[in-house]
């Protein structure tokens, strides 16, 4: 009898974390496929890469492997004793990173032939590992599946940092991406620590049953639950741990820029967000104070600090610090309305942010990169295409109605006000006018400014497909946002347990 | 006088303190950062084990060897950029390592 209990629990897990497998799987065939043929089937890697996390995408979502779940996959199911979730919260977000992912590698393609030393099939062999460890991040149910998660993506994410190995400053960024990284993984260890000690146990459902029975909650699980925010604040790369962001921005070669925008953070922020809502829901007026701070700070610094940018990855940097905090204070304000607009806002800004490297890996002259502001002056002449997409996106980024980014900011602000935080809102509209700004200064450069000389033609698909899918999606949601939408309310309800 | 919790948390708090100390003090060389990383991580380890054991609950135990597996892997990863940046700039000082200013 209980030989066949262990059989059946065994095929739920596995039926639960299926789509991991695959993408392990595929993964590890394709380490070894790489390493026997050698640098020329990068592109052929790639691509098979992208079949990989295709698959895995479609097996989480088809009907047949939720008919196995409890409920239809309507109820949360959980693998390996509680350690492993699969609900609609994290298939809504393993979607986005799997999307993100992919879309990476297209952008990576032409960059990496360009120069031999990049082209080499670990690359998306490595954004492959990293997409796992995210997966596992986001599904996470344990603290030690959650530390487990982290590190696997952490380390794929710190080679990529170094990827451009005889450039100084890519192997600069990987460096201080690196030291920093590790603190913080330190940090999230050592609060993991206190939380297990006074809280007796790891598992979050354990952890949320203990914290809503506990008459004062012991001063070292709070201070255990501050550690893990303040490491939380520099995986996702706020104020006041945003130290990091803009140098590995700028030093990392650009599609792993890229990659690091769209997926690092979308990844660390559910894993974050099911953390602070589902074990430590019974100590949200301690977290809440620390969240508010963060999203405030971060809002405020990445709107003033990017005035003075003139490397357009930089600006990107503050771009998403200051986005990451309009995100938070989705999170800030503790409700369903918060929770479900943080989530549209998702799967606004990854997609948008994709588009924008898009273009900026569009900027070569005489065969070498350009990344300067000032190097986009002309682009409305010479490339109209590429400038109009460029506007679309900036526009989408400063959020004018009625592009897709507009909706973000929308949710998010409206969700602060019901939740009776006007202040928030206030500040948060008033530095998304400062930010307003720096994109539209880059629109004034690409149109009012001296004409320089064009750019080179770009003989590859990879990068004209991912521009295209990121304008046609801000074009899309635009006039059609209600599936998404939809989406985001089922996840956020799943992340409740309504 | 036995050893209690206690004991073991202090030393665990003032190693894990030592070794942030010692990334952001420490102006001269990343090794000597590498090994404060490992020392957070290590005193990481020791509350694991002293809550483990004075609660008689292996979860913390088994969370022990996971860190300890990991933290190898981080520091070969570590190394292996330090050698790459080695390579570019001539020196590991932690004063040079400035050609980005945030």
């Amino acid at each position: 009898m209980n030989s066949i209990l262990a059989l059946i629990s065994n095929q739920m897990s596995a039926i639960t974390i299926l789509p991991e497998i695959i993408v392990a799987l595929m993964g590890m065939i394709l380490l070894i496929a790489g390493a026997v043929c050698g640098a020329r089937v990068t592109r052929q890697v790639g691509m098979l890469a992208i079949l990989g996390m295709a698959v895995a995408g479609f097996v989480m979502l088809c009907p047949q492997r939720m008919h196995f779940l409890p409920m239809g996959g309507q109820m949360a199911s959980f693998g390996f004793r509680y350690m492993f979730v699969d609900d609609a919260f994290a298939r809504f977000v393993k979607a986005i990173l799997l999307i993100g992912s992919s879309l990476s590698i297209m952008l990576s393609w032409y960059y990496v032939e360009q120069e031999e030393s990049l082209e080499r099939p670990e690359y998306p062999v490595l954004i492959l590992f990293a997409t796992l460890g995210m997966m596992l991040m986001v599904s996470a149910s344990d603290l030690m599946s959650v530390y487990v998660g982290l590190e696997l993506q952490s380390l794929s994410l710190y080679v990529l940092a170094a990827y451009r190995r005889d450039d100084l400053k890519s192997s600069e960024a990987g460096l201080k991406y690196f030291v920093l990284g590790a603190l913080s993984s330190g940090l999230i260890l050592y609060g993991i620590s206190l939380i297990y000690g006074y809280a007796g146990t790891t598992n979050f459902i354990a952890l949320n049953f203990g914290v809503h029975h506990m008459e004062h909650p012991p001063i070292g699980l709070i201070i255990g639950v501050v550690f893990v925010c303040a490491a939380m604040a520099f995986k996702v790369g706020a104020v006041p741990f945003h130290m990091w962001t803009p140098d590995v921005y700028e030093g990392a070669p650009t599609p792993v820029t890229a990659f690091f925008a769209t997926t690092a953070g979308v990844a660390a922020l559910a894993m974050f967000m099911r953390m602070l809502m589902e074990p430590f829901s019974g100590l949200a007026e301690q977290w809440q104070q620390i969240i508010i701070f963060v999203a405030v700070a971060s809002m405020l610094l990445g709107s003033f600090a990017g005035l003075a940018q003139s490397n357009i990855k930089r600006l990107m940097a503050y771009s998403s610090i200051a986005n990451m905090g309009f995100i938070l204070v989705g999170l800030a304000v503790r409700s369903a309305d918060g929770i479900q607009a943080l989530l549209i806002y998702l799967a606004i800004y990854f997609i948008n942010t994709l588009g924008v490297f898009g273009v900026i890996l569009c900027l070569r002259r005489n065969g070498k990169m350009v990344e300067k502001i000032s190097d986009l002056s002309g682009l409305g002449k010479t490339n109209p295409l590429l400038a109009l997409t460029m506007v679309l996106f900036m526009f989408s980024l400063t959020g004018v109605p009625p592009l897709a980014g507009f909706f973000g900011k929308y949710f998010v602000f409206l969700a602060a006000v019901k939740a009776h935080m006007v202040p928030i809102a206030i500040i948060g509209m008033l530095t998304s006018v400062v930010s307003a700004y720096y994109y539209l200064r880059v629109i004034k450069v690409m149109y009012f400014d001296e004409t320089q000389q064009p750019i080179d033609d770009l003989p590859d698909y990879g990068v004209k497909i991912v521009i295209g899918i990121a304008a046609v999606y801000v074009l899309v949601f635009t006039i059609y946002p209600t599936p998404v939408i939809d989406a985001a309310a089922v996840a956020m309800h799943s992340l409740l347990g309504g | 006088m036995t050893i209690g919790l206690n004991h073991y948390l202090v030393v665990a708090a003032i190693l894990f303190t030592i070794g942030i100390l010692g990334i952001f003090i420490n102006r001269r060389n990343v090794i000597v950062i590498l090994m404060s990383i490992e020392l957070m991580l290590l005193a990481v380890n020791i509350n694991f084990v002293a809550f483990s054991v004075f609660q008689n609950n292996l979860v913390g135990q088994i969370f022990t060897m996971i860190v300890l597996t990991v933290a190898a892997a981080e520091a070969a990863i570590g190394l292996a950029i330090l050698v790459v940046y080695f390579r570019n700039r001539g020196n590991i000082a932690v004063e040079d390592i400035n050609q980005m200013k945030g």
